[in-house]
Order: C-alpha cells, then structure tokens, then sequence
C-alpha cells in the first residue's frame, strides 16, 4: 500500500484530470497551506497544491525578478509549461512574498475561471487574527458558492472538516510510528506519503493510509537505521534529496516542513461556529516563519520534535532567497546547538547539486558516529 | 558642448533647514534619555502617529532611512553588513536590515559615538521582514520589548469593514501595550494631533512632487531623496509637516518662475524602487544628457498620499479634514489613521504587480516621461516584488524601459561603470545626446 504514495506523487496530474472526468468536479490549484481546504471539500471541489517539478527551467526569467526563491520560480514554471491546464481555479493565501509572485503572474498569464487571494493574517499571536480570519473565511466561502453556484451548508463544512481532520490523524499516528527505535518507514516514504495527501482526494488518500498504517505494524525494513535525522525548513519535497541522506547511513525520522509535520500537526476543533473553528485551526498550526513573530514560537515546537522522535542530527534546507526561513534559521541552529542536535545547513536550488551535497551529509554523519563513540 | 543652460537653475533656499532637521532628529533620538525621554524603533512604514500620544519628548529611529545613510557611507556599510554576515545571517537578506543589524552588533551610531538603544521597538508589518527585521533587533538591544502590527490585509480596491477593524484592533491594543511598557498615561489629544500632521505632510509631500508634471521639472529625484526622507523619519512630527509647507510654496514659487532643476532639461525618465545609495552619482551621470529623473513611484508614493480624482488624473489624497471628517476619540483616530495608510501606493504591489504597473504607466503619461529605469534591486524583495511583470506592462504601454540590476544598501552587489555604460545605451535608444563630458 505505501507505494501508492509515490504513485501518486508522481503521477498527480494524471489522477487529478481522471477525478475530474469521473466526477465532473471543479479543481482548485492552490499555493501555500494556509489555504482552508475545508471550505473548499465541502464545495466538493478538489484541491491540488503547486508544486515545482525540480526541472531546470528558463521560462520563468521574464516573470520573475532571479533574486526570488526557486521554489516559486518553479512553480510558476509548472504553469507556463501546461502541466496544471486542468485547473479549474486558482489561489494563495497570504504567506510569504515570493510564492505570492507565482500566483499573480499566473493569474495574469495563466488565466483560469476563478482566482482569489486569500490575506489570511501574519499576526497569528495577536487576539485579533482569529475574528479577523473568520470574517475572511466567510468572505471567501460566499465567493467559492458563487464560482460554484452551489450554497455551502453547516453539513458540507463539517464534512470538509472530518475528510481534513481525518486525513491528519492518520498521518500523524502514521508519524507516531517514526518514534521506533527502528522506524517501519523510511523519510522518502514518509515525504511521498505526506506531499501526495496535498494533491490527492482526501478520501482516497485517507483510505489508503488506514491500509498503511496497518502494514506498518511490526514491519521491519531491510537496512539499517543509523543516524535518525531530522530536516526542516523552506518547502521541501526534494525526493532526491531525501533518499540521498538516507542512502549515506541514516533515516529522517521528524520534520518541520509546510510539506510535512506543519500540513497536519493539528486539528479543526469542531464546534457550533464552523468557520470560527476552522479560523482557530490555522492561526494556532505551527507556523510558516513569516508568521512567527513577535515571539519566536518555532524554536521550542521544533525542539521538542528533536528530543520527542529522538533525533541525533538536524538538516536545515533552505531554499536559496528563502527570506523568512534565512530569518529563523540562525535561531534555530543556535538552540538545536545548545540542546545537542548537531545540524547541518544546506540551500535547495530547483534542482540540488547532489555530489556536494552527499559529501557533506557524509561529513556530517561521521561527526555524529564519532560523537556517538564517545 | 553646451555651455549655457535652456532653462534657469538655482540652488533649493531650504536645503540648509532640510539638512539641520534631519541631522536634529538623529541627535534628539540619541540625545532623548539624557531628558527622561524615550526612544522607539521601527520600519518607516509603521504607524509612527501612535507613540506620539505618549508625550513630546518621544522619539523616533525608523529603520529605512536609518540604514539608507549607512549606505551612504560605503565604508561603514561594508563593516556592518560583514558584522551581520559574521553573526550567522545571510547575505542576501533585505540590507536596509543587514546594515541595521550590523551597526548595533558594532555598536557604533551612523551619526557618532555608540549606538543608541531603543526602549522599545514600535512596527508594522507587510513584507515577510519587516516584523522579523525587529524581532532580530529585540534581541539584539537586549531582548527590549517589541509590538508589531499586521496590516497586510489586502489591496485598498478590496478593503472592507472587517479588514480595516482588524488593523484598528492590533493598534487599540498597541495602545495599552504602550502604557504598560512604558509605564505612561496615554493621551488621545496627542494621538489626534498627530494623526492630523500625518494627513498634512503626507498630502504636502505628495503636492510638491505633482509640481514636477511641469516641463522643466523644479526637482530632481537625487535631491528628492534627501526631502521625501521626512515623511519616513517621521511623518506624524509637526517641524516635518511644516517644513514640507514651505517647500511646497518654495516649488510653487520655481514653477511660476520656470526655475530647472535640470537646466537643460530635454529627456526625462522615471526610476523604480530605492537608488543604489552609495552611488547616487548615477543621478547625476544623467544630467550631462539633459535627462532628469523627474521622480518614481517609490519617491512619490512610498510616503505620500494619492488617490485618482474624478478626471482621471492622480493627484494628492484629500485629507479627512478636508473632506469634513471630525476626528474627536482614539477610535476615530484610528480609524482614520487605518483607512489613509492602507491607501498608500506602495501597499498596493504587495498584493498584484498589476496594481503598481496602473500606477507607474500614469505617472510616466501624466508626468510625460520618455522612458523608465527599473532598478532590479536584490537588496529589497518587498519593492522589487513584481518588478518583472512591470516591465512588461510599461513596455506595453509603449515606454522604453532600461533595467539595472544592483542593491540599495550592499555596495557588493553594484556594478557603477556598467550601469553608466547601460545609460549610455538607453541615451542612444532614446536619441538623447550627450551635452556634457
């Protein structure tokens, strides 16, 4: 069952176009996940997240200024290229400056039905984002019921809510698993299981994940675990990458990536108000750095990733240009430091220089086997 | 070679009182505790009306313009910028921040002796930076405390009820946050004075720069810089609102009497986004063409207040004043405040590089300009946000367009001669002659 997650990761453009025939739904190209995809299933409407395709690419120069990250840059690249010509509708809410720019210049040269800019709050820790975000979701719900022609009721949310909520619970009991000694899932297989649920109909994605878990009961895998790691960082679903690190002798065990643990860490706590509700969701998730201010609430949530999946190491990516990422990271190099996760730095272009960078990781590795020794 | 000019020039009678003023607010913020005052930092862009209501003897040191003169001084900047790259940040980070950070890692003030710390830190945020600029800087200063506001709520075009409530309700809090960190009484009447001075110089500074729609130009964007900088000091400060009234009437005055500044004014370009500041020398390369930068959106709009007037054309903002509007409690304050500021030019491009394109495709016709130079500039990803597709849109509408890639405050990252050589070119494109060697 587990390979059908990079099934999918693979082949997310070929599902999204057979769901669309079969059910004759909308699709909705998302950037970012502040966006509520709540709403948006409970519109039965599908939502597909952007992402990069890790390709050189030089379609994007006249768009994009090149001191902005790849990872936009790469996205936008997506749609200039055809790949998304299925999409129905488009949109972002608000987080960083550089994917924003994805989104406008494919709103501009990419034009599809229905486009909205969602500005979900930076403040997250102040009293005010809540009400503030509540307003927009039901700003935003009426303008999803318009492109639809279809009233969302109080149902259609709650069922949003569960195909989200349910689809989280499983990826974090399928986390959970990761705390063994000896996980029963590599990080390439959990990073296909998490990114794929970001593209995939929640049904189905959860359906095969209950199967997963089930399978991953008492499985053991054939290498050793060596080294467990942890990666965080800017977006991160370099696949390449991740089976290179493991491939030196060790296994990503945790991470803090808005394409892994930051999609699911918590909940919509239903209750009678549901867009209140799903507010309160994505102004308490673990934050995208551009949110975390004025205190830094990153560092002591990514610490106790570290200490409570027992990491030995920490990988921090960046994608080059990365703004907030660059902003957070020398505070928590610094903490991990002190706490005894030793780390190491690298910057993630589109496509990764996977010769250096394997001699680093080996570098690294051997440090924290030599550290081990003693 | 032309020796004699084609139209009159003569030095700004207020350029002596623009230098004291500015070199007086460096020193008063330095200077505030020796009085019992106190000492904020922040962006330029952050509601700077609000501390006011805290006293008169309160004072400012916004971050932009603070390291803009860091920049200045190229030296210096050097230093600071590889202090900051020691202590672990990346180099290609804002480097108005990177400047910033590096004179308190150094501790050394831009203006003299050590650097002076604040008692708190007072932002806004609308850029992925802005509130992380300050955050770094909290801690820094010593972990002072620090109060930032979220006003990206989305364009003006788009504004509602709930958007403006969301930002009036971060400030109505700042306010109580004030009180408690300072240990002061707040005081409305103060608050409402100032707010009104920002509607006063915002709209002043917009005035002055309209008077450059006449041929010849009575400005020239070089100068520009070193005027529009009240109104990011500290556009809520009355010395601020009341010189920029009399610069005004000084602009009037060169207008009436075809007074250049450019004397041989005969191309004019616009700019785009903060000039590489240790080589605004670039400004003046122009003028052996007869070329003035007649302004930018960045010089115009990043402080001053415009809004499009029933025949079309982009004029300064009515104030609420003017438009009848009492402002008597905090709240109306606020509000006011709110609505003004989320107007500004410069906010709109964070959501739509369509937005910032409409804008500078009217300043090029209304200001009649014969070509644009787009500044690629790495040092600031919020202004160079959409710069590309601006590009194109200005070439749509039929502009020349010469883009130059560099920093506003990393003088690593500018090439002067190569700049100058693509100035030439742009000259030659747009059948300019060179008057002057």
């Amino acid at each position: 069952m587990i390979e059908m997650f990079k099934e999918w990761y693979d082949a997310k453009h070929e599902y999204a176009k057979e769901w669309k025939e079969k059910t004759g739904g909308k699709v909705m190209g998302y950037f970012c996940t502040y966006v509520p995809e709540e709403i948006l299933l409970a519109a039965d409407v599908l939502p597909v997240r952007i992402l990069g395709s890790h390709e050189p690419q030089d379609v994007t120069e006249p768009h994009i200024f090149g001191m902005f990250c790849p990872f936009c840059r790469d996205c936008l690249a997506q749609g200039l290229k055809g790949r998304y010509d299925y999409l129905d509708g488009l949109m972002i809410a608000q987080s960083c400056l550089h994917i924003r720019q994805a989104y406008t210049s494919w709103e501009m040269h990419i034009p599809v039905p229905f486009s909205y800019y969602l500005p979900m709050p930076n403040k997250v820790q102040s009293p005010r984002a809540v009400p503030y975000l509540k307003g927009e979701l039901e700003r935003f719900k009426k303008a999803v019921e318009d492109w639809t022609e279809k009233e969302i009721t109080d149902e259609d949310l709650d069922r949003g809510i569960e195909m989200m909520n349910k689809n989280r619970r499983l990826m974090r009991e399928a986390y959970e698993l990761r705390k063994e000694a000896d996980p029963p899932m590599t990080g390439l297989e959990a990073m296909y299981m998490a990114v794929s649920s970001q593209t995939i109909e929640k049904n189905d994605h959860s359906d095969i994940l209950e199967e997963t878990i089930k399978e991953l009961q008492g499985r053991k895998l054939e290498r050793s675990t060596g080294q467990r790691l942890m990666i965080l960082g800017s977006e991160n679903d370099d696949t390449k990458f991740v089976d290179m690190v493991e491939g030196c002798g060790s296994t990503i065990v945790a991470d803090d990536h808005c394409t892994g643990s930051r999609y699911f860490w918590n909940d919509v706590q239903p209750n009678g108000d549901r867009l209140l509700a799903i507010a309160e969701r994505y102004v308490q998730r673990p934050p995208c750095p551009s949110k975390d201010w004025e205190v830094r609430t990153r560092i002591p949530h990514i610490l106790n990733i570290a200490k409570d999946w027992n990491v030995s190491g920490a990988i921090l990516l960046q994608q080059k240009f990365c703004d907030p990422h660059e902003l957070d990271i020398p505070s928590i190099k610094k903490t991990l430091e002190s706490n005894g996760i030793q780390t190491l730095f690298l910057e993630l272009d589109v496509t990764v220089a996977v010769g250096q960078f394997k001699t680093r990781v080996e570098a690294f590795l051997e440090m924290l086997e030599g550290e081990d020794l003693f | 070679m032309a020796t004699e000019t084609k139209y009159p020039t003569e030095p700004l009678k207020c350029w002596k009182e623009a230098k004291r003023l500015r070199m007086k607010y460096y020193e008063d913020y330095a200077k505030a505790h020796e009085e019992g005052g106190i000492r904020w930092c922040g962006g330029a862009w952050s509601f700077d009306a609000v501390p006011y209501g805290l006293g008169d003897d309160v004072y400012p040191l916004t971050g932009e313009p603070y390291a803009a003169s860091i920049a200045f001084n190229r030296e210096f900047s050097l230093q600071c910028l590889e202090a900051t790259e020691a202590a672990g940040y990346a180099r290609d980070l804002c480097s108005y921040m990177r400047n910033y950070w590096g004179s308190i890692i150094l501790n050394k003030y831009a203006f003299g002796g050590e650097f002076p710390k604040a008692d708190f830190v007072w932002q806004d945020h609308i850029c992925c930076s802005h509130a992380k600029w300050y955050q770094v800087v909290s801690e820094l200063e010593g972990d002072i405390p620090a109060y930032s506001v979220d006003v990206a709520v989305g364009p003006f075009e788009a504004i509602d009820e709930n958007r403006i409530q969301y930002i009036v309700g971060q400030l109505m809090d700042g306010i109580d946050w004030l009180e408690k960190t300072t240990g002061r009484t707040y005081d409305d009447k103060k608050l409402i004075e100032a707010v009104k001075t920002e509607f006063r110089s915002t709209n002043s500074w917009a005035k002055i720069c309209e008077l450059n729609k006449n041929i010849p130009a009575p400005l020239d964007e070089k100068t520009m810089y070193s005027l529009y900088v009240f109104a990011v000091l500290s556009r809520a400060k009355k010395e601020f609102a009341d010189f920029y009234d009399t610069l005004y009437e000084e602009m009037k005055d060169r207008v009436k009497r075809g007074i250049a500044a450019v004397g041989n004014e005969q191309a004019r370009v616009m700019s785009d986004t903060q000039p590489p500041w240790g080589f605004l020398s670039v400004f003046r390369y122009l003028e052996k063409f007869g070329c003035i930068s007649i302004g930018s959106l960045y010089s115009f709009g990043l402080a001053g207040a415009w809004e499009v007037k029933e025949d079309g054309t982009w004029e300064p903002k009515t104030t609420p004043m003017e438009r009848g509007i009492t402002i008597n409690t905090r709240e109306d304050a606020l509000r006011e405040l709110v609505i003004w500021n989320l107007a500004k030019p410069e906010w709109q491009h964070f959501y739509s590089p369509q937005l910032k394109s409409e804008m500078m495709i009217r300043i090029a016709r209304e200001w009649h300009v014969n070509g644009v130079m787009l500044h690629y500039n790495r040092g600031c990803e919020g202004l160079s946000l959409g710069i590309a597709e601006n590009r194109l849109a200005l070439q749509k509408a039929g502009f020349p367009v010469l883009v130059f890639e560099g920093n506003m405050g990393d003088e690593r990252e500018f090439d002067e001669a190569g700049t100058m050589g693509k100035m030439d070119a742009f000259m030659e494109a747009l059948e300019v002659k060179k008057l002057v060697d």
